[in-house]
């Protein structure tokens, strides 16, 4: 019992993560409909700063308090980020707004590798101790599952976050005018939207949330590293797609579905397929033989851990491309 | 005019008499010199330099004449494509014989192109066990295989640590290649493997795995794979409260491990490393003579690099002739004291003498254990 | 063939037929040409026409049909496995290459298609991150099937495939024409590997101006005008997934003969990638500039190891910059800024069956 009760806090820690990066990508894709596969990297970008603004606190002010200086590193990080993601909509996708469909997905491509090679020249290939300055000794609220002060902190802050994205998008006027934008460019532009500057916008906050959900990844797993990015943008995309892209609430659901699958999923297909669970007369000879003394036949186990996301994505895409929570029809592009 | 053709012929001249005084036999290297595991390639490389310029320095006579030796330094980028093609390159070259590649994964595609020039290829760090059960008579290597570091492994979980053993590795070929060793060394020696899990060499959470494997009770975990996912893995094995040893491959017996791990490394962290601590070579004065020559330290396999040069040029003089097809049986035969004791290959062309070594965490360093 | 010529500054305008002999002729002459530079070169070329044939088959798919894959390279693992599993001594079977490489094409064909059927409904982006998905799915399947039951070797690849036999001479093996002259296999599998590049030109350029083709462009520039006029896109779909996936699948198998080691690492995204970033480069549904983009990307990383290398010593002392991360730097770069300015790529795919709408695009963008 303790065991599950562990794989859904691991999946629930990784799946708020996935379920901020999915914010950022829903967000654009709702407004655009861009895949901004460079989201991820910013994410990697918001962590590799937030790194080099620490250390540097810690070597010129090593008195300062851990919290102060995750929360100077964290903001350094944000802004750099937010910067970073208006550079690049304006430069590399705004003139591409009424290209055709392919051409700012392969830039956004080309964003995506060129900001991980740029790390990789300015960080350097190897992976970076992250500072874990929220210690990461284990509590025990239950006997036997255990969960870390970090841990509790990504979870609350955010829920926060996402709280209050969604009241930005839905009580505020410039959250008005993005749905609008969404809804319909030429049309919003026409009701006074000035549509430029919602789409900025939207790419800076989307920017942001990424800083913050890296700093919250290199926080807790203490690394950071040039392509760390890649794989949580990945199945972070997963996660929108899963909850409906375009749907904030979506994303969300879709993120923690995510993490918990993932979790549960690597913890238990071994057990689950392992043939030796079979009863007696359906196993064969040299199963059987295989299966005495502890052993097992585990057709598929962990290895299979980073397919899920794909798989998921597959399955929703072929049977309910509105996602859970969607409302839109998946040949929007 | 006049000028350029007295130039051109003094050149000429010069060309011609040193070519008079001495045959230049060229013995090849590759490793990455660029990417990620740079500085271990240019280890292996300055190992293989120092031998050529020891033995320059004394003088070699192959077959009665007086040779120089020459290094042609390539890099692989540890990538098996650019292996191929610097591999390629060296045949291209005319190398008499080749010192690498580093990691197994460049070395086992570049060596069938050795093998087909009908050059010797001696890997001083590449460990996979397939590269020497290919069948090719022209691949060598100084340095353990995977075979033995797995089975000390195993032996050392097993018989030292507890019987109940889970074994995590990366799905790369290094990592898988030995962990399926380990898991025959564990099981050999009495213990029992728990589990197998598996993670990627991408990977930053290990908790979904580690959860699993804390179900099951073990007394030992043993990681077989690469440093940057190890010392995580083993912060995120305390953060879920698992109270089981840790140890792992040559891969994680760095000091980029320990700085990785932080706090969470200790004395029930141990890793095994093929080949010798540097404090127990067989030459005392090798790293000394290392370190002046290079200015930097020695980083892992230089002295199995420094041997695998030394028998390819011993090899040569015993035979007489820098002609591979000529030395080669010489090689096959050879048996020397090298920098790390004595070098002789069996019939595969792997080490007779390989050594390794177990290595336990201390006060922020790897020493040497008596497993 | 036009489309090179064409590609010729001023000849190909002037007297084409002189510019197509003289691509002829560099064609033919390119192995004896590298060799005055070694083996090394040699091999070079050989890889970039295993590319040319890969982006031939993947502009089929992007190109012509407008259907973003990012898992083109599923299928080129898949023929390069094939080969492994019928010809090597994994599971001891040694069928010659007529029976392996048909083989292998129609297993990427039917990869193709298991592919197709399922994203037929997605379009663009969507389309998109379910290829990268495939892609990694059966590069992850390929890396882990050797447990519980070996079938793969997993991580460890395969080694020692069989190398192209035809009917009798192994083509790995110099043939020996006098004592001092002997043809290196290197070249025999140049010519061996053009001859399967020009077959591909011809059925693709055969492919392109038939019925096929031109429902391909009509679904690319409209899908619902496309099916409005009765074209089954369906079909047409899933045919150029298929047909793609074949190139892919034959590419596979003779990297596997000519290698003779495949493992799952030659199969990552990064490859994918950069497979796509030859055809955007050349120029999306041109031939001529897929192959010209194919040709200059694979030299890039060889052409960077032999003048960065140096320049950076001489400039600063020391190399700043990897030629393996210059590499990347550049088609990163090249992808970003041929979608600015140059959507069309290189060489501009002829309007009439191609994409004028990228061209109009990129004027568009600029004015």
């Amino acid at each position: 019992m303790e065991t599950l009760l562990q794989q859904i806090i691991n999946g629930l820690v990784v799946g708020s993560v996935y379920a901020l990066i999915a914010l950022g990508y829903t967000m654009v894709y709702g407004i655009l409909g861009l895949i901004n596969f460079a989201h991820g990297d910013i994410l990697m970008v918001g962590a590799l700063v937030a790194l080099q603004v620490i250390s540097f606190l810690q070597e010129h002010f090593p008195t300062m308090s851990p919290v102060l200086m995750l929360l100077i590193g964290l903001v350094v990080a944000a802004l750099a980020c937010m910067i970073l993601g208006y550079v690049i909509e304006r430069t590399a996708y705004r003139r591409l707004r009424n290209a055709p469909r392919l051409a700012p997905l392969i830039t956004a491509i080309g964003v995506s590798f060129l900001l991980q090679t740029l790390a990789m020249i300015i960080w350097g290939r190897n992976y970076h101790n992250f500072p874990q300055l929220i210690s990461t000794a284990p509590l025990q609220p239950v006997e036997g599952v255990f969960i870390t002060p970090v841990q509790i902190i990504i979870l609350i802050s955010s829920a926060l976050l996402m709280g209050g994205l969604i009241l930005l998008v839905n009580k505020t006027r410039l959250g008005r005018a993005m749905r609008a934008t969404a809804e319909n460019h030429k049309v919003a532009s026409l009701m006074g939207v000035d549509t430029n500057r919602i789409i900025s916008t939207t790419f800076i906050i989307g920017s942001g949330l990424a800083a913050v959900a890296g700093v919250m990844f290199s926080s807790n797993y203490g690394v950071a590293h040039y392509a760390m990015g890649f794989t949580p943008g990945i199945k972070a995309f997963t996660a929108a797609v899963l909850g409906g892209i375009g749907n904030l609430g979506g994303a969300m659901l879709g993120g923690v579905v995510l993490g918990l699958v993932e979790s549960i999923g690597a913890g238990y297909l071994g057990t689950a397929t392992d043939l030796c669970n079979l009863p007696h007369w359906l196993q064969w000879a040299s199963l059987t033989q295989t299966c005495s003394n502890g052993g097992s036949f585990e057709l598929l186990s962990s290895n299979y851990q980073d397919i899920f996301a794909f798989v998921i994505l597959g399955i929703v895409l072929i049977f309910r491309p509105t996602g859970l929570l969607g409302e839109r029809v998946s040949d929007r592009a | 005019m006049n000028k350029t053709l007295i130039a051109f012929g003094v050149f000429a001249c010069c060309a011609g008499m040193a070519q008079a005084q001495e045959a230049v036999v060229k013995i090849g290297h590759v490793g990455p010199l660029t990417g990620n595991i740079a500085h271990m390639g240019k280890d292996n490389e300055n190992g293989a330099r120092l031998a050529i310029e020891e033995y320059n320095a004394k003088g070699v006579t192959i077959g009665g004449k007086k040779v120089k030796l020459e290094l042609v330094g390539e890099d692989d980028a540890a990538d098996p494509k650019t292996g191929n093609i610097v591999a390629q390159r060296l045949v291209d070259a005319g190398v008499k014989g080749v010192v690498g590649h580093l990691n197994s994964g460049t070395t086992i595609p570049a060596s069938r192109i050795y093998n087909q020039a009908g050059i010797p290829m001696i890997s001083p760090s590449s460990t996979n066990v397939t590269l020497t059960q290919q069948g090719f008579p022209y691949i060598f290597r100084t340095m353990a295989n995977d075979a033995q570091q797995g089975s000390v492994i195993g032996k050392f979980a097993a018989t030292k640590l507890g019987k109940k053993v889970a074994i995590i590795d990366d799905r790369t070929s290094y990592g898988q290649g030995l962990a399926d060793e380990i898991d025959k060394g564990v099981k050999g020696n009495g213990g029992q493997v728990t589990s197998r899990e598996f993670t990627n060499n991408q990977a930053t959470d290990f908790m979904a795995i580690l959860t699993k494997i804390k179900s099951q009770n073990p007394d030992v975990i043993v990681y077989s794979g690469m440093d940057a996912q190890g010392g995580p893995m083993l912060k995120q094995i305390k953060q879920l409260g698992i109270k089981a040893k840790f140890v792992t491959g040559d891969g994680g017996c760095t000091p980029e491990f320990i700085r990785l791990a932080g706090d969470a490394a200790n004395e029930t962290t141990y890793c095994t490393q093929a080949g010798l601590p540097v404090s127990q070579l067989a030459d005392k004065t090798f790293k000394a003579r290392f370190v002046k020559r290079f200015g930097v330290d020695i980083q892992n396999y230089a002295p199995y690099s420094y041997d695998a040069a030394a028998a390819l040029i011993e090899a040569m003089k015993a035979a007489g002739s820098s002609e591979p097809a000529k030395y080669l049986p010489a090689l096959k035969k050879i048996h020397f004291k090298g920098v790390t004791g004595d070098v002789a290959f069996d019939d595969k062309g792997d080490t007779k003498y390989g050594a390794i070594t177990v290595y336990g965490y201390k006060a922020g360093a790897w020493e040497p254990i008596k497993p | 063939m036009n489309e090179l010529v064409e590609a010729i500054p001023w000849l190909g305008h002037r007297h084409p037929k002189a510019a197509r002999s003289l691509i002829t002729c560099l064609m033919l002459l390119a192995p004896m040409i590298a060799l005055l530079f070694g083996n090394t070169w040699v091999r070079i070329l050989d890889f970039a026409l295993l590319y040319v044939m890969l982006a031939l088959g993947l502009n089929l798919v992007v190109g012509f049909a407008g259907l973003l894959d990012l898992g083109y390279i599923a299928f080129y693992a898949v023929g390069a496995y094939t080969w492994a599993f019928l010809a090597s001594p994994h599971f001891g079977l040694h069928l010659p290459f007529y029976l392996v490489l048909p083989l292998g094409a129609a297993f990427a064909a039917c990869a193709g298609i298991i592919l197709g059927f399922p994203v037929l409904r997605l379009r663009g982006d969507y389309l998109a991150i379910v290829t990268l998905g495939f892609g990694e799915i059966v590069r992850i399947f390929m890396n882990n099937l050797n447990y519980p039951v070996n079938i793969t070797n997993g991580p460890q690849g395969i080694n020692m495939l069989d190398s192209m036999n035809l009917f009798g001479w192994d083509i790995s093996h110099a043939v020996q024409i006098t004592d001092t002259f002997r043809i290196n296999p290197l070249v025999s599998f140049y010519y061996l590997f053009l001859l399967f590049v020009v077959g591909s030109v011809i059925v693709i350029r055969r492919l392109q101006i038939s019925r096929i083709g031109r429902g391909w462009a009509a679904i690319r520039d409209d899908e619902l005008a496309a099916k409005a006029i009765g074209i089954n896109t369906r079909n047409m779909k899933l045919l150029a997934f298929s047909l793609g996936a074949t190139f892919g699948g034959v590419s596979g198998g003779l990297f596997g003969s000519f290698q003779g080691f495949v493992s799952p690492e030659s199969f990552s995204l990064m490859e994918s990638i950069a497979i796509l970033t030859m055809v955007v480069f050349g120029g999306m549904g041109n031939i001529g500039g897929v192959i010209i983009g194919a040709v200059a990307l694979s030299l890039l990383p060889e052409v960077l190891r032999g003048i960065a290398l140096p320049v950076q010593q001489q400039l600063f002392g020391k190399v700043i910059l990897d030629p393996e991360v210059l590499r990347m730097l550049l088609l990163s770069l090249a992808m970003i800024l041929m979608m600015q300015f140059r959507p069309a790529g290189l060489i501009p795919a002829n309007a009439r069956y191609s994409r004028p709408e990228l061209a109009r695009a990129g004027k568009g963008a600029q004015s």
